[in-house]
């Protein structure tokens, strides 16, 4: 990028022209240059749209659910709910324990949740990389086969998780038919019923699913990467493998590691596919699914909402400790 | 020896490239068979070229004009989105002050409810402030469900891109909008492709929101159409015209991408990174 | 028919417009589930609309009932009149009945020429809050060509059902047809499943999971029983997959000619006597095995009309339940979509059996249904449900054994009942 296009006849001057490394320097000493006071003014400007967005339109749901998992409100006592503390967690009451932690359900479905968001966010983000790493490379018709790859994340889950019922059903399904004819099988399996392949199927799907995700985050990473690193090492006679680990995987690895950020946020509320593609049964319940269940299957608007934000507790935790885990950097200068 | 070596090579990428393709595209050529056949037949091959499923997706509903309220509910969105997270992204990114760590974990927390949860108070919002049953009571939620991702990946690809550049223009005297606008936004191509790309799939997939907030069938978008497809009775699954609908609406999607494909290229070309 | 619709549209926003200027007409949102029934609905609709002098606006509604479940709650509970008339399942008035309007001061009396269980079932808090439209009752189907080809007879009981299934298996199987089927009913973990449950163990005399009373009757030997033989079934004559069939799941192996007997609704009727169909004019329905007492029994099914408490035009909204529940309308309906009407005195109408002849039968079988528990358990139905398909489904899998598995539902039951339903 040529920096004379900037300073063109708009370019106006600063009103305090001052060395800009002034608003790295700023945070440290105790007075802020007025420099940096400015550039932080405009920088919570550009920030009011996003926050007076998400505070008026996502603020007031999200407060409510929190709200209401203290009441017992219900579809048929909207009006006459009344505040009950933590009832809905957790209560002891003429010898047993009632609310949701007394729940055997929710626990199950938090291990479910927690069995495919690992397996599931680990096996998409390794495959995510490999294709990745074969759309960037310069083939014919490579724009075709990215927009190809593109497919799986394009058709609406609803649709999708009702294709692949259809192929992976025990009587009529591709799948059992292919794997015969291979001999792979014996006789047909019936994959989203059977407690031992339930949970592998769903992974599988969502991996289907959610691989392009992966990968054209990857890709556009590895598209903004500065090309020099790459001509040193081949010149240098590196092994490609060893540049992958070496070079590159260092370079994508915070765009890698929001990617997952964001897909882990996806699998741990993981709800329609599950619902469409099995059975529904507890072996497979999620905590999204329970919560859904309680909301509107059940109409227990209370519990529902306050199931909900155990789950946003949940997520929370899990996503925090992740970040944490893989120290990514929030305040990254931009160095390299 | 070295070319043979090459040309194993170039024999491996191929059928890497193979599998891939028959991974992603197995499934859809199942359901372009399926749309393609009259009644339930096998699925290898089509037995016939029956285009009745297509037709009849268009002769029983308005679709054409449910896939015109997709594609101005996702455009809308992802204009909108993308432009509020480039500014935002520009503070969260290159900007130091007080509370940006703690900014960036709260506006993650809004992707942290389950959906269904927010729906109940979405629909109180979309009521009060009149939107019922308007297409604006989805582009103001899907923006602001994905504004989270958005803002968080471009911050990311943002922070990537070397200090020198900005720092010259600084120095050039431009101002924080011609920053972004002149000197981010070619670099980042790539980035924004990609964030709107998926944004936009978002919203044209998008079910609850728009079943819950449209009632009228010529305000109604895509994804609800498609659920509103029945069969000759109750229980009936009308495999052919859902299969049908969705290549349809499939097809502007991978368009879409064959369209910025070049972009991308071209982004990247015309503002490649020295690092 | 877009066009029409279109038409139509304007039309009762010009209709709407006008009337408005002389203050006195109303115009009703109603809904039309999309599918076979929609023109029919739609015709209704606008009869009713030029006959009253009012207009309407016709609201197209999925017709997955979980969606349209979700869709009527969020509608019900921001109180708006958004909807002035609701269609409701079977087992909805329970769980949406506070927000209805009492349609006794509308009907005259015309509720007494119903089915008396649909109108009981129809009752929230003694007002009567929503008017049958169509019923269904399941049957069971069977194939007429192999059943004359083996000798065996037409079954009357489950047990009887289970054991020609099993020889009629093993012979085709041996002769080749290695895809072949004894049974395949509805095992999903959905409320199908819960219909399926109830029918065995109510024709086992086990009663009918929550008596009307409140009682939770469920834990006795006999629906244990009934549970152990349908268990017995998985894996012998019928697939494993069947935990995942709903009503096309179960259709489509029967269908494909590899099943001797299916549990469905008569919608299969049509379908399976389809010109493309392998089995055409080889199938045959009777009503649903006994249990080994001789008791009979199917679950009730269909829909009903409601008005929504927060319309503006409550009145209005009641008379056109009226009018689409009415014997007229629901003859149509039984002419040209086959639907069972709600009416008892339709099963004797000469018009409606010469368009339907296994209609003359249905009756016998309505008369004998059992409705799901969905009354006395109010808003928790679709807990109590749940349960009720969860526990089925386990003993199903082999988990858990039908004694253990409706003691630990007794249990469960108790919990969401709490002290009182």
């Amino acid at each position: 990028m040529d920096i004379s296009t900037v300073s063109g006849p708009q370019a106006r001057t600063l009103p305090v022209s001052r060395s800009p490394r002034g608003a790295q320097q700023g945070k440290k000493t105790t007075g802020l240059s007025g420099f940096s006071r400015q550039r932080i003014r405009t920088a919570w400007l550009f920030l009011l749209p996003m926050i007076l967005g998400l505070a008026c339109v996502a603020g007031w749901p999200l407060l409510r659910t929190f709200y209401l998992g203290f009441t017992d409100s219900s579809l048929s006592n909207l009006d006459g709910a009344n505040f009950i503390g933590f009832e809905n967690y957790l209560v002891y009451d003429q010898g047993e324990w009632y609310g949701i932690l007394a729940d055997s359900l929710w626990w199950r479905a938090v291990g479910n949740t927690v069995y495919i968001t690992l397996l599931s966010v680990s096996l998409e983000t390794v495959l995510g990389v490999l294709v990745a790493l074969i759309l960037h490379a310069k083939f014919p018709g490579r724009g075709l086969v990215r927009a190809a790859i593109l497919i799986p994340w394009a058709i609406p889950t609803v649709v999708s998780a009702k294709m692949w019922g259809w192929m992976l059903h025990d009587q009529y399904g591709v799948i059992n038919d292919l794997l015969m004819s291979l001999h792979l099988i014996s006789s047909p399996v019936a994959w989203t019923v059977n407690p031992d392949t339930v949970l592998g199927t769903i992974v599988a799907v969502d991996v289907w699913k959610t691989t392009p995700f992966m990968a054209l985050l990857t890709l556009a990473a590895l598209q903004m990467l500065p090309k020099d690193c790459y001509e040193a090492a081949r010149v240098d006679g590196i092994h490609p493998i060893k540049v992958f680990f070496k070079v590159t995987l260092p370079l994508i690895k915070p765009a890698l590691v929001v990617a997952v950020v964001f897909r882990m946020l996806d699998a741990l509320r993981i709800f329609d596919l599950i619902y469409i593609l099995t059975s529904n049964s507890e072996d497979t319940m999620s905590i999204s699914i329970y919560a859904r269940q309680q909301l509107i299957d059940f109409q227990q608007v209370g519990y529902g909402s306050a199931a909900s934000t155990l789950v946003f507790l949940l997520v929370f935790g899990l996503t925090l400790g992740y970040i944490f885990a893989t120290r990514l950097k929030f305040d990254g200068s931009g160095d390299h | 020896m070295k070319a043979l070596k090459r040309r194993t090579g170039q024999v491996l990428f191929a059928l890497a490239v193979l599998a891939l393709l028959i991974y992603t595209i197995f499934p859809f050529y199942i359901a372009i068979v399926t749309s393609l056949q009259g009644g339930e037949g096998s699925f290898y091959l089509p037995q016939d070229f029956d285009f009745g499923n297509y037709v009849s997706v268009f002769r029983e509903q308005p679709f054409f004009l449910n896939i015109l309220n997709s594609a101005l509910v996702s455009f809308g969105t992802v204009a909108i989105s993308l432009l509020i997270a480039v500014t935002a992204s520009y503070a969260l990114a290159r900007v130091h002050f007080r509370g940006r760590t703690t900014l960036l974990l709260t506006v993650l927390g809004v992707s942290m409810f389950p959906q269904v949860a927010v729906l109940s108070g979405m629909f109180e919002l979309v009521r009060l402030l009149g939107l019922y049953n308007n297409l604006g009571s989805l582009v103001l939620s899907y923006t602001v469900f994905s504004l989270p991702f958005s803002v968080w990946i471009l911050t990311t690809f943002m922070r990537g891109i070397p200090k020198d550049l900005e720092e010259a223009a600084i120095v050039d005297g431009a101002t924080p909008w011609q920053i972004i606008t002149r000197i981010f936004m070619p670099v980042l191509w790539p980035a924004l492709v990609t964030t709107g790309l998926l944004a936009f799939i978002g919203a044209w997939n998008e079910f609850m929101f728009a079943i819950t907030f449209i009632l009228s069938n010529e305000q109604r978008t895509v994804p609800v159409a498609i659920s509103m497809i029945s069969g000759g009775s109750q229980y009936e699954m009308p495999w052919g015209p859902i299969m049908a609908a969705s290549v349809i609406v499939t097809v502007p999607l991978i368009l879409l991408v064959l369209v910025f494909q070049r972009k991308i290229v071209e982004g990247l070309t015309a503002g490649a990174v020295k690092g | 028919m877009t066009k029409t619709l279109q038409a139509f549209l304007t039309a009762s926003l010009l209709g709407a417009g006008l009337t408005s200027m002389a203050g006195q007409a109303a115009t009703l949102n109603v809904p039309c589930t999309t599918g076979t029934g929609f023109k029919q609905c739609e015709a209704l609709a606008q009869a009713w609309a030029e006959s009253s002098g009012n207009s309407i606006n016709i609201v197209t509604v999925p017709f997955s009932s979980t969606d349209k479940l979700a869709l009527y709650q969020q509608i019900l509970s921001s109180k708006s009149a958004d909807l002035d008339v609701f269609d409701v399942d079977v087992v909805w008035p329970g769980i949406l009945g506070a927000h209805f309007a009492d349609l006794s001061p509308y009907t005259q009396g015309v509720e007494k020429e119903h089915f008396q269980a649909i109108i009981a079932n129809n009752r929230y808090k003694g007002k009567l809050v929503a008017m049958p439209a169509y019923t269904d009752a399941p049957v069971l189907y069977y194939r007429k060509d192999l059943l004359e080809k083996y000798g065996e007879p037409v079954p009357t009981t489950w047990q009887g059902m289970s054991d020609s299934a099993k020889r009629i298996q093993e012979q085709e199987r041996a002769a080749g047809n290695d895809k072949m089927w004894g049974y395949v009913f509805q095992g999903k973990a959905y409320e199908g499943l819960t219909c399926n449950v109830l029918e065995w163990i109510d024709s086992f005399g086990g009663g009918t999971l929550v008596e009307f009373d409140g009682e939770i009757s469920v834990n006795n030997p006999k629906s244990a029983a009934a549970l152990d033989l349908a268990a017995s079934w998985v894996g012998s004559i019928t697939p494993q997959g069947v935990l995942n069939y709903d009503e096309e799941g179960a259709r489509r192996v029967f269908q494909s000619g590899n099943a001797v007997f299916m549990r469905n609704w008569p919608y299969a009727w049509a379908l399976a006597n389809g010109d493309e169909s392998v089995i055409k004019s080889k199938v045959g329905i009777v009503p649903l095995p006994m249990g080994p007492n001789g008791q009979h029994s199917a679950t009730l099914g269909g829909w009903q009309y409601a008005v929504s408490k927060y319309s503006e035009n409550v009145e209005a909204a009641a008379d056109y339940v009226m009018y689409v529940t009415s014997a007229k309308a629901q003859k149509q309906n039984a002419l040209l979509n086959g639907y069972l009407p709600t009416i008892v005195s339709l099963y004797e109408d000469e018009e409606v059996l010469a368009a339907n002849p296994f209609f003359a039968y249905m009756r016998a079988t309505l008369e004998e249904s059992v409705a799901r528990p969905s009354t006395v358990t109010g808003e928790k139905y679709n807990q109590v449900s749940n349960e009720f398909w969860n526990a089925a489904h386990r003993v199903l899998s082999g988990k858990s054994s039908g004694a253990e598995s409706v003691a630990e539902l007794e249990h469960k039951l108790k919990r969401i009942r709490g002290r009182r339903w």
